[in-house]
């Protein structure tokens, strides 16, 4: 037991950290998939583009809101953490002042989770892009 | 523009695009890709048809 968990810190310690397991992350998180575009995985990665661009337009054109870093309520920076995982379309977004509509009906509600998994599916994006960059995933 | 999804439809594609970005980065080669998003497809929608039912015996 002790020695497995050694050598497991052993093989953690030993990983180099190359150009690609910092690159493909910073990228994957500014432009979703491009982090495995980057990687020449480029069916993957285009799938992941279309699919979080797509689900965070969505959320736009449903009248979703964004949240802001400073609002000073809990949940509304909970909801920022998840929105800024979007990379470039949240800085775009925000910049632009979109997105800042009272929220009138259910759908528009539906809009601004929309936009928030968005965020969350491209951390997890990131962190694959990055496992693939350091050879744990293939 | 604005677009308006009925509560189904908002809910298929969430279901949709999730399971597209699951099945890519919980699995290894691309059968397995395929086979785990299009298992948590069935799941997404699967909750959605019993979360419904459980409401409409809520509200009996």
């Amino acid at each position: 037991m002790a020695n497995s968990t050694t050598e497991k810190t052993k093989a953690g310690a030993a990983e180099p950290v190359s150009t690609m397991s910092v690159l493909a992350p910073a990228v994957g998180w500014l432009i979703p998939g491009a982090g495995h575009m980057l990687q020449r995985r480029w069916i993957r990665g285009s799938l992941l583009f279309i699919s979080i661009t797509t689900l965070f337009l969505l959320g736009l054109a449903m009248q979703g809101r964004i949240y802001k870093a400073n609002s000073g309520d809990i949940l509304d920076m909970l909801g920022f953490v998840g929105n800024i995982g979007a990379g470039a379309l949240y800085i775009v977004t925000a910049a632009m002042d979109w997105g800042q509509g009272a929220i009138a009906y259910a759908t528009a509600d539906y809009g601004t989770k929309f936009m928030i998994v968005a965020g969350l599916l491209n951390f997890i994006a990131v962190a694959d892009a990055y496992h693939i960059a350091i050879g744990k995933k293939q | 523009m604005t677009i308006t999804l009925n509560h189904f439809s908002a809910a298929t594609v969430f279901a949709l695009f999730a399971s597209i970005v699951f099945g890519i980065t919980h699995r290894e080669n691309t059968r397995d890709m395929v086979r785990y998003g299009l298992y948590c497809f069935a799941m997404f929608l699967g909750g959605v048809f019993v979360a419904g039912w459980v409401m409409w015996l809520l509200r009996r």
